[in-house]
């Protein structure tokens, strides 16, 4: 079975975003970039699929190819995928952010040309927040979806997926080919190590250009301005409970 | 223009989530349509129809769609498309499920978890863990939104919409195999009006369930808790507030043990009044605490009991 997982290049989780003065945007000049943690789950789970961990059987994925859409540096991220595993990868440069849609469209103009068994990507990028491309993917292909796994089962030519709902854990079973979004708690992702890294660099990295898939990646969006989310008013620290429960009372809140 | 609400619901009633999104749809259009997905769901349609505001209400009914299926709303919906502008669902795991399927099915860009409607084509919505607002004006000329519940009032309920069916689709290529629904009597987290959450501070299982479901008793609040929490198997994974897991705004948010880390605050930084226990000075809780204790949880919860009286 092959996998595609796509990976996306995003401002690294720990760092604060702080938005532009002229308000054009989030400043991420000089930030520190690392693969979306969501994407790092999908890699990881492609890997296990390989290696047969866990409850997968060995060689379930036979092949892994990750895809990225973004900027010449985006090949870091790439690599990156490589080193826990990932067998070749593609690049489709792009300087600018392009919207889900045009990520999804691409994404299926890849898949046409590979063929994936299965795709495994993030349940969101931790920059835009929008959730949506995997879906997306799965709608233009006509392919079924699940999102937020929290558990995934490859067996009889489906995707048993464990989805982390409001409420709860639901269970459905997808027929493959199907797009599979991960959740936080599917696995732990590893660490690639040394020798690994240094494998990772004679790993094959096809450099595509938007243009090469004849899609059409215009922005349906306008940003019209961003802007800081409203400072909290400095709050007060109370000696006691006793004086929390009296503040508290006095503020109207209890 | 009109505007199609696609409801939540727990199969017998709507949820608080859907009349707030008939606000979100109001400001759009005062032509909202309600469309209830479901499996004997008549009587969550007959709720709908109350709902102020409300023109009329679709009933499409299938298996598929008693278990929200995306492929079974994408095939419900598209059909139903062309006499609407713009499709609106709260952004709940089931509305992030399927809206963007039918986005890309209708050729337009998702606008996700919006928190303000600017005019008809422009909306507000948060991004980078909601450390930045971002607004955007949508060049579709369909528009496929889900609405940040928390952001928005519950529309009133006092209206008498009359209720259709309409065909319900299914899902051929995804089957529905079980659910594990956790169990509460507490207030739903999404709709609690104060909220207790718990971190990685409360050390064990036992331990957090013995000190936050009291207090929760107490102040008639839901217990939410920390991603450090909900890793460690504390507490379930349905309790995470944050980037990941739910987004709440209740009138009292009480933070114990937690430290305040960037996709926890996501979740909680809109809360009208947050409340900080925390034994370390320097927890970046404390930045966005209105009221904050310097306090072991230990000492601190039991005395807050006990004040409470």
């Amino acid at each position: 079975m092959k996998v595609l997982v796509p990976v996306k290049r995003v401002i690294d989780y720990n760092v604060k975003a702080r938005v532009k003065a002229d308000q054009s945007g989030v400043d991420l000049a000089n930030v520190k970039m690392s693969m979306n943690p969501f994407d790092e789950i999908a890699v990881e789970e492609a890997v296990r699929l390989k290696e047969g961990k866990e409850h997968h059987a060995a060689g379930t994925a036979t092949e892994i190819v990750v895809v990225s859409i973004g900027v010449t540096q985006a090949q870091e991220t790439i690599r990156t995928a490589l080193a826990m595993g990932a067998d070749r990868g593609v690049l489709i440069q792009s300087d600018t952010d392009l919207e889900p849609l045009a990520v999804a469209k691409l994404l299926k103009a890849v898949v046409e040309e590979e063929k994936p068994d299965l795709v495994l990507m993030g349940k969101q990028s931790i920059d835009g927040d929008n959730n949506a491309v995997g879906q997306m993917l799965a709608a233009l292909l006509d392919w079924p979806q699940a999102t937020f796994a929290g558990k995934l089962v490859i067996e009889g030519g489906k995707a048993t997926v464990t989805r982390e709902v409001d409420g709860g854990l639901q269970t459905i079973a997808a027929e493959l080919p199907a797009v599979v979004t991960v959740d936080l708690r599917l696995n732990t992702p590893r660490y690639a190590s040394l020798p690994n890294i240094m494998k990772a660099k004679k790993k094959e990295i096809a450099m595509k250009a938007v243009a090469d898939y004849g899609v059409d990646v215009a922005d349906r969006l306008k940003v019209v301005k961003v802007t800081e989310p409203p400072k909290r008013a400095a709050g007060v620290k109370v000696e006691s409970a006793a004086q929390l429960v009296e503040s508290l009372k006095s503020a109207g809140v209890l | 223009m009109a505007v199609l609400v696609i409801a939540d619901h727990d199969g017998s009633a709507v949820r608080d989530t859907t009349h707030k999104t008939v606000t979100a749809a109001l400001a759009l259009s005062s032509e909202v349509d309600v469309l209830v997905v479901g499996q004997g769901a008549k009587a969550v349609a007959d709720g709908a129809a109350k709902i102020a505001g409300v023109r009329k209400v679709l009933l499409a009914e299938s298996a598929g769609l008693g278990k929200v299926l995306a492929e079974a709303v994408e095939a419900t919906v598209l059909p139903l498309a062309g006499g609407y502008d713009a499709i609106l669902t709260p952004a709940t795991t089931d509305g992030k499920n399927f809206a963007p399927r039918i986005a890309a099915k209708l050729d337009v860009a998702p606008i996700s978890d919006i928190v303000e409607v600017v005019s008809a084509d422009t909306f507000v919505r948060p991004i980078y863990a909601g450390n930045a607002l971002e607004t955007i004006q949508s060049g579709d000329a369909k528009k496929v939104i889900t609405v940040r519940p928390t952001a928005f009032a519950a529309a009133a309920e006092g209206g008498s919409a009359p209720v259709e069916s309409v065909a319900g689709a299914e899902a051929p290529k995804t089957t529905f195999v079980a659910e594990e629904m956790v169990k509460s009597d507490r207030p739903e987290l999404g709709a609690a009006k104060i909220i207790v959450s718990g971190g990685r501070a409360l050390g064990s299982a036992e331990e957090f369930h013995t000190v936050m479901e009291p207090l929760a008793d107490k102040l008639g609040a839901a217990i939410g808790a920390s991603r450090a929490a909900v890793d460690a198997g504390y507490a379930p994974n349905d309790y995470q507030v944050g980037q990941t897991g739910k987004v709440v705004a209740p009138m009292l948010y009480i933070a114990i043990g937690i430290s305040g880390a960037i996709q926890h605050l996501a979740g909680m930084k809109d809360s009208k009044t947050i409340v900080a226990i925390n034994k370390d000075p320097d927890a970046p809780i404390f930045q966005v605490a209105d009221f904050g204790l310097v306090a072991d949880y230990k000492t601190a919860v039991p005395e807050l009991m006990s004040a409470l009286g």
